[in-house]
């Protein structure tokens, strides 16, 4: 292919990409070494505020925004270093947690809590959705063919519903009086609540986001199944492997590109894990990264927003996927080597 | 009020054109958007503007993230909003209200002073209604126990033992106790009950992690006992159906939720939950609750006659005839407005002596707010003492208030 052709087929999507993922991403790791903030002044004012009976009135002095000629507030934009990292990261008390043995002084910073749920949510999820993928990709492979259709379809069901919707389902089946709580609870004969303790809550986490992104790996799984040559097969029959080691030896190596390349897409997205967090209103027992970050951007009720310690967070959730995805990257990226 | 859900309520009320009715004194021609909470009293409000025609309201429980940047907008692009104590900070800071002054003597004679909003001379909002926190029980399960009302929080905690043995309701409390902006508001209302607004000192720096702070935490843990045990996602709604479902049997909850236990197509308690004033925190403290008032603002961007024909519609909104028809929605400040069963409670809680303070109209509280809300959930999952939830609260709240260059 000519070099304009090329130029002409990825020039767009590179524009894009550039436009929407690079500038902003240049742009948050700016923000994340200065703060931005109002000039404030101090007023001395009386406020009349409405009550039952009578208005209540004070005088006090109170910060407030200086404002310029066109009504909006001045702010000042200053390089601070890695005092945002800081603010997040908090090293002084984890150095004093670390030193003292204090697991619990640890997860009392909200950084480390998160980072501990992402990631033992992150490694956990994922050979279960690729062993579950698997699973069902091989079952749907040895239906007969008239009933293939229909089990596709339903096994893809979980996959097709909105994230945030499928965590609210799973949450008012399972609260307090939730119908599955209830009948788990007529089944035990005692009381269950299943979002009054973290590690339960964590279970159902890692349910919902299993059973929502096994489908992804079983259609993966599915085609590349479809590519396996019978002959390989055949011949392992003949000299006697059994199921399992049909499976271990001719199948597994044969679908592995794949099986890295649905680990990497689990990776990134499992780190991310956000939807679960804010359907299952878990933020007292158990958050994450990603919603740490989003915790931050909220303006609160006097409209104040953290939005340089959220740009700091932003950076580290992508530094922590980087870390994560580089042994795999590497391994294909030798196999890519190896295959020239 | 701002109730923090996370389904956004958004109920459109639109009235284009067709003849004004009889309720409203006016036509009005020019045309008047809205933004506001999405409870009851805003709902029956801007029903009553609409009758003016050419309204349009939007009712958004978000609304706060979007009133800012719409009032900065030039013009801006509402032409009213409802707001409260706790949401007209950021409007006052940017300066994008517009005094009512001359509207209020042109249009407004009839107001009463304790409705006008005041930041120095200048009347910056109207207030239609007050808000607070009222203790709505069950009256038919009380009688029957033969229990009496609490008046304090250790009367409270007794009254909910011998419901919790009667065994009449699944839980004897309920408590807006959502982690976040909710769980903050409760231990607010506790320590304002001990303490008054003085959650920071005149220079800005934080004045909560004392002795009262901590005993605010320990009272709100101690109720969190005959609560749900998932109380950590209990926000209002979900305590009002609670109560509609007789599934508790006390509640110290909004004022403007209450009105909803006698809602016949809702509730199974219709006529058998009783209010009575929020119970004090300990002898001699306030109740437990603060003051919110809610009430209109006009925006500074958009023109005299535009900002006129809102403010007549607002008045027109805000009529003897719209109590008289909605007198439960709301303790509304507006004249011809009769206390209800439902509201005996939030009156009582208004005019106690020593009576709460209102919620501090100051970027500070939104701070202290925030960095409680994130903090105090760690003391009530049991993974911090009290000491350390205060002081972690301390340290967001300096981190927040050096970036938002309130201290140095």
């Amino acid at each position: 292919m000519r070099f304009k052709t090329f130029a002409c087929f990825v020039g767009p999507s590179l524009l894009l990409m550039v436009l929407f993922i690079a500038v902003p991403l240049v742009s948050v790791f700016i923000q994340s070494f200065h703060v931005t903030q109002p000039v404030i002044e101090r007023i001395e004012t009386e406020r009349c505020t409405a009550g039952f009976l009578e208005q209540q009135c004070s005088t006090e002095i109170k910060n407030v925004p200086v404002l310029d000629e066109r009504g909006s507030i001045v702010t000042t934009t200053r390089f601070v270093g890695l005092e945002n990292y800081r603010a997040v990261v908090r090293p002084d008390s984890v150095q004093a947690a670390i030193s003292s043995w204090n697991w619990p002084a640890l997860m009392a910073i909200d950084f480390w809590k998160a980072l501990r749920f992402t990631l033992s949510f992150t490694l956990i999820t994922l050979p279960l959705v690729i062993g579950l993928g698997l699973t069902i990709a091989l079952a749907v492979n040895n239906t007969t063919r008239s009933i293939r259709g229909p089990v596709i379809f339903v096994s893809l069901l979980p996959y097709i519903i909105t994230p945030v919707i499928g965590a609210l389902s799973i949450r008012w089946l399972f609260v307090g009086d939730g119908i599955l709580t209830q009948a788990m609870e007529a089944w035990s004969g005692r009381q269950i609540s299943m979002f009054a303790q973290g590690w339960t809550i964590e279970l159902l986490m890692l349910f919902y986001r299993v059973w929502h992104v096994a489908p992804f790996a079983f259609v993966i799984f599915y085609a590349g199944l479809q590519t396996m040559n019978r002959d390989a097969i055949e011949a392992a029959m003949m000299d006697g492997a059994s199921r399992f080691e049909r499976l271990r030896y001719v199948i597994i190596p044969h679908l592995m590109p794949l099986i890295f390349f649905v680990s990497l897409i689990h990776l990134m997205d499992a780190y991310r894990v956000f939807e679960e967090v804010v359907g299952f209103r878990s933020q007292a027992h158990v958050i994450s990264l990603q919603w740490l970050t989003y915790d931050l951007l909220q303006p609160d009720d006097a409209g104040n927003r953290a939005v340089s310690r959220a740009s700091a967070s932003a950076m580290l959730t992508m530094i922590g996927i980087v870390i994560l995805l580089v042994p795999l990257l590497r391994k294909s990226w030798r196999d890519h080597k190896g295959v020239r | 009020m701002k109730r923090k859900s996370l389904l956004v309520a958004a109920v459109l009320a639109a009235l284009v054109s067709g003849p004004a009715t009889a309720a409203c004194s006016f036509r009005n021609e020019v045309p008047v958007r809205i933004l506001s909470a999405a409870f009851e009293a805003w709902k029956s409000v801007t029903d009553a503007m609409a009758e003016c025609g050419n309204v349009t309201a939007s009712l958004d429980q978000e609304f706060r993230t979007k009133l800012s940047a719409a009032f900065a907008a030039k013009p801006a692009l509402y032409q009213m909003a409802g707001v409260s104590n706790t949401t007209i900070p950021p409007l006052l800071n940017q300066n994008t209200i517009r005094p009512l002054n001359d509207l209020v003597e042109k249009h407004g004679q009839h107001l009463k002073p304790n409705q006008l909003i005041k930041v120095g001379d200048d009347i910056v909002a109207v207030a239609m209604m007050v808000n607070t926190q009222e203790l709505a029980y069950r009256k038919d399960i009380f009688d029957e126990l033969g229990l009496e009302v609490p008046g304090t929080y250790d009367e409270l905690f007794e009254v909910a033992e011998k419901i919790r043995e009667s065994d009449k309701v699944a839980y004897p409390l309920g408590g807006t106790t959502m982690s976040g902006w909710n769980l903050a508001l409760e231990w607010i209302n506790f320590y304002a009950s001990l303490a008054g607004d003085s959650f920071v000192n005149p220079d800005g720096t934080p004045n909560f992690n004392n002795e009262n702070g901590i005993r605010a935490l320990e009272l709100l843990k101690r109720t969190t006992e005959y609560m749900d045990p998932e109380y950590l996602m209990s926000d209002s709604t979900f305590v009002q159906q609670q109560m509609q479902h007789g599934k508790i049997a006390m509640a110290n909850l909004w004022a403007s939720r209450v009105g909803a236990m006698d809602n016949e197509a809702e509730s199974t308690v219709v006529g058998k939950v009783h209010t009575a004033p929020s119970p004090i925190a300990a002898e001699g403290a306030r109740p437990v609750a603060m003051l919110y008032w809610d009430g209109i603002v006009i925006p500074r961007n958009i023109s005299d006659e535009a900002a006129e024909a809102a403010f007549r519609v607002a008045m027109e909104g805000l009529s003897t005839e719209m109590v008289q028809a909605h007198n439960d929605d709301a303790v509304w400040l507006i004249d011809g407005y009769q206390p209800g069963r439902l509201a005996e409670g939030a009156v009582a809680t208004a005019t106690a002596d020593p009576g709460p303070v209102p919620y501090p109209m100051t970027i500070e509280m939104g701070l202290v707010h925030s960095a409680i809300g994130n903090q105090i959930s760690g003391f009530f999952t049991g993974t911090k003492s009290a000491e350390a939830a205060l002081m972690a609260a301390e340290e967001e709240y300096r981190t927040a208030a050096g970036e938002a260059g309130l201290l140095h």
